[in-house]
């Protein structure tokens, strides 16, 4: 199982990679749909099934498919291609990547410190998750249902096409 | 289940933060921003997960679930004002929106 | 019936919140309904307090109401509480029904003033302040009453503002009682800081036992807060205020700068009288204070020409003659002298005010004259007052107080022979500037015509001053004549008595006499000059010298003209100087580098959001490396 872990986290880090790296709006959302579903199988293999199903219906499924309907909406086709190309340039990778590998060898650093823990995972059963989720966490739950009412009412009014007086 | 060390699931997740910070800050096109945030949220969770898988308790899974729900929320919103910007900018240039600056 | 005492202040208090927010809507004939009737209801309460007090003296001859606690603040907790004994009960009681009869008066005297709901909201604050003063049972509610008594001096100083001369004369008596109160504020520190309470009773109480008679600090405190007093009460060297307070219309000169609110440093000094008596040296500054003033105003009162400044000037004289009851211990005689000083002065105003009302306003005593004839009414009670003033012996309510006070100055043990003769003096220059105003203004012939004759509003509250002016004696009269000792009797339950001294080869007989004796050389010259031979009068002021002093006297012993060299000129000279704060270009300079931060920062400020975003970055970023490095 632990090759499957690597595997998957290699694949992982790959397709995001290339998500971001993408010109194509779909094609990064296919390569970011990837991304997530070998974080699903991670999710898998550390013994978090239920977590790893939810990682696959919401984000992979729901999430994401939100983002291809915006992209279809707004009907970019190969225009914005070119668009996208003219926007990035090499130059600008620069200073980001700087940072981000700053911050990978922060990570590690930190990671790497003295006590190795291995650990033999055993899996958390959906069960022992619906406990605590309804148990402690219940105030937590009643929270997250209220910003999903707020999201959707801010999405709602936000998305309505007024006539817009603003419009320059 | 397989006994993969901690460090390797936190550095995991530390790759995939840092992959989407840099998509962050280089992307121009709000709609990419947008992922690479996701990215990073999705590797935060990741990381809750491997710490609560670490200590065999069901609270990081729960966590994730909470950034689950925020990621959906974020999201929803933040395409509806894509959608917005788009209509009044006819542009999706994250920096030709800078009506706010100072 | 005696916990009805809240609403002795708050009555007034509540007529001026009605004046000050209704007033302008209401129609003009309910101004003094509401103006009047609240402080004549605060009187009818103070009347049956003190009757339920007289009858059923409550325990420790004193009556404490507590309403709430101010504030509590690091163990110092004054409380909104009102002490009564019977030292707050008399002055109460004056100042209320005094302060009553000069509203009603005020009703008909201010009626064609258009501000004339704007000058009962401010008279009934004044009455509310004023009963506040006397009623708060620690320093600092005493306080508040004392500068809200100082707030309503300047805002009717100050009442007719279209003309600037008022608004120096408000701004002058505010700036000048300012310095005695920053003196009484020192020494309520003082007191706090050293005895770690202002609750009047308890601070005695641990004055008595911390301090050693004579010691530092009882006298120091006891300096501090004679300034105060004589800021208030317009004594030598504040005095300068009073006589410009004249500005005011002529009830508010009568109420608060004649009546009421300048006896508020009798006030202060008779109810911290223990602090005195641990200080002789202070009480003794007192009793100097009081003497000094009382024979220089006497003779600028001599000088004047304005019928109210006379009155002014007799007032900071009068008050003298209580300072010097004070000084010398006889605290009873103050007060007695503050209460029959209420009657005749307010009533010398209110018909001073009648017979300048009358006489187009006309202020000059040399342009009046022969209105005995004319105002009877007028005449017979400002006769009375004057008398009382003066002090005919006998029948007048003056006579018995102020004898009481130069008895006192003879034969306390803090009195002295010198403090005796000027004030015998005092009474001789009493007796010739009131009977000068008296044959000026009544006698001779007429010069000003009649314009308008006051109605029965103004007339009454006259005639019952003139009453209490010639009874309000009769409550206390020396062995020789009757020998009641009511009012002094009822005044020990919060006051100690005299501590007579070994007789002085002179009993009170004689000095009463020798008092009568100074009233009649007073009535003599004055009449010498002013009714039997004017040229005399003339004569005696022609010589450059008498002339000089003559200028002298008229302008209060050169004082303004003292401090406008020493205080005033030099004080506007750095102003002039320093127009621009040399130490605001400290704040200045302050102002001006933030002001370049925020140009630097400011180009920050981009709008765009990867900006924003890698700022945040890198921010952690660096915030994790020095957790993880440091």
């Amino acid at each position: 199982m632990e090759v499957v872990f690597y595997i998957a986290a290699i694949v992982a880090i790959a397709s995001t990679v290339l998500a971001i790296t993408r010109l194509n709006a779909v094609h990064a959302l296919l390569y970011l749909i990837v991304s997530l579903l070998s974080v699903a199988v991670v999710f898998f293999v550390l013994g978090a099934p239920f977590i790893a199903a939810l990682e696959v219906i919401i984000y992979a499924g729901a999430i994401m498919v939100l983002f291809v309907f915006v992209v279809m909406m707004l009907n970019l086709g190969k225009k914005a291609t070119e668009m996208e190309r003219q926007l990035q340039r090499g130059s600008m990778w620069v200073g980001p990547s700087i940072l981000a590998l700053i911050l990978i060898a922060e990570v590690a650093y930190l990671v790497a410190g003295p006590g190795t823990a291995v650990y033999g995972a055993a899996a958390i059963e959906p069960k022992q998750v619906g406990i605590a989720l309804f148990g402690p966490y219940l105030i937590g739950v009643e929270l997250a249902s209220m910003l999903l009412l707020g999201a959707l009412v801010g999405a709602y009014h936000l998305g309505r096409r007024t006539p817009e007086k603003t419009e320059k | 289940m397989a006994s993969i060390p901690m460090q390797q699931g936190l550095l995991l997740a530390g790759i995939l933060f840092a992959v989407g910070l840099a998509g962050l800050l280089v992307r121009r096109n709000v709609i990419f921003m947008l992922m690479s945030l996701e990215i990073m949220l999705n590797a935060a969770g990741l990381a809750f997960v491997v710490a609560g898988a670490r200590w065999g308790q069901a609270d990081g899974q729960i966590v994730f679930l909470f950034i689950l729900t925020m990621a959906a929320a974020e999201v929803s919103v933040g395409l509806a004002l894509v959608l917005r910007i788009y209509r009044r900018f006819k542009t999706l240039d994250a920096d030709a929106v800078s009506e706010m600056r100072g | 019936m005696l916990h009805l005492l809240w609403l002795i202040p708050a009555l007034p208090l509540a007529g001026f919140l009605i004046l000050a927010t209704l007033g302008k809507r209401m129609p003009r004939k309910m101004v003094p309904v509401f103006g009047a009737g609240s402080v004549g209801l605060s009187a009818i309460v103070a009347i049956l307090i003190a009757f339920n007090f007289l009858t059923s003296t409550p325990p420790g001859n004193s009556y404490t109401q507590v309403l709430w606690t101010w504030m509590d603040v690091g163990g110092f907790h004054p409380q909104i509480a009102f002490y009564l004994d019977a030292l707050s009960l008399v002055m109460v009681l004056v100042v209320t029904f005094v302060g009553f009869l000069i509203h009603f008066y005020s009703a008909e005297f201010m009626e064609e003033d258009e501000g004339y709901s704007r000058f009962f909201a401010y008279m009934n604050l004044f009455v509310a302040s004023m009963c506040t003063l006397l009623l708060g049972s620690n320093l600092l509610l005493l306080f508040l009453g004392w500068e809200g008594v100082g707030l309503c001096s300047y805002l009717l100083i100050g009442f007719w503002y279209r003309d600037p001369v008022n608004g120096l004369a408000a701004r002058k008596a505010f700036i000048v009682t300012r310095v005695g109160d920053t003196a009484m504020t020192l020494g309520l520190f003082l007191l706090f800081d050293k005895l770690g309470t202002l609750n009047i009773q308890e601070l005695m109480h641990r004055a008595l036992v911390q301090w050693p008679v004579g010691s530092t600090l009882p006298v120091l405190a006891g300096l501090l807060l004679l300034g105060g007093a004589v800021g208030k009460s317009a004594q030598l060297p504040l005095q300068t205020w009073l006589p410009d307070a004249m500005a005011g219309p002529t009830p508010t000169s009568a109420l608060i700068h004649a009546a009421t609110m300048v006896t508020a440093g009798v006030y202060l000094i008779a109810r911290t009288h223990v602090l005195y008596s641990i200080a002789p040296q202070a009480q003794l500054a007192v009793a100097v204070v009081g003497v000094a003033t009382l024979t220089l105003a006497g003779f600028s009162a001599i000088t004047q020409s304005d019928i109210k400044r006379v009155l002014a000037y007799s007032t900071v004289s009068q008050i003298g003659y209580m300072f010097l009851a004070l000084g010398v211990g006889a605290w009873s005689a103050a007060i007695f002298h503050f209460m029959t000083h209420a009657f005749f002065k307010a009533l010398l105003f209110l018909a001073a005010g009648v017979i300048i009302e009358s006489l187009h306003h006309e202020h000059s005593i040399f342009k009046m004259g022969g209105l005995r004839k004319e105002m009877p009414v007028a005449f017979w009670t400002f006769l009375a007052a004057g008398c009382s003033l003066a002090g005919l012996p006998l029948i007048t309510a003056g006579f018995y107080s102020k004898g009481l006070i130069i008895w006192g100055a003879w034969s306390s043990t803090r009195g002295s022979g010198a403090l005796w003769f000027f004030a015998v003096f005092g009474v001789l220059l009493t007796s010739l500037y009131t009977f000068r105003l008296i044959f000026l203004v009544f006698f001779g012939e007429m010069k000003t015509q009649i314009h308008k004759r006051p109605g029965f509003r103004m007339l009454m509250p006259c005639v019952v001053l003139a009453i209490l002016s010639v009874v309000g004696g009769f409550v206390d009269t020396p062995e020789f004549l009757g020998n009641i000792h009511s009012f002094t009797d009822f005044l020990h339950l919060a006051l100690p008595p005299v501590t007579e001294g070994p007789l002085r080869g002179m009993s009170e007989l004689g000095s009463e006499s020798l008092v009568t004796l100074a009233f009649l050389i007073g009535l003599y010259i004055a009449y010498l000059f002013f009714i039997r031979k004017r040229e005399l009068a003339e004569a005696i002021t022609t010589p450059a010298i008498a002339k000089a002093l003559h200028r002298f006297w008229y302008s209060d012993w050169g004082m303004d003209w003292l401090y406008e060299r020493v205080f005033v000129r030099p004080v506007m000279w750095i102003a002039r100087v320093d127009k621009n704060d040399f130490i605001d270009y400290i704040y200045s300079g302050m102002a001006l580098i933030t002001e370049l931060f925020y140009h630097g920062v400011r180009k920050t400020e981009t709008g765009r959001m990867r900006w924003y975003a890698a700022g945040i970055a890198a921010g952690s970023i660096i915030f994790l490396a020095i957790v993880l490095f440091l």
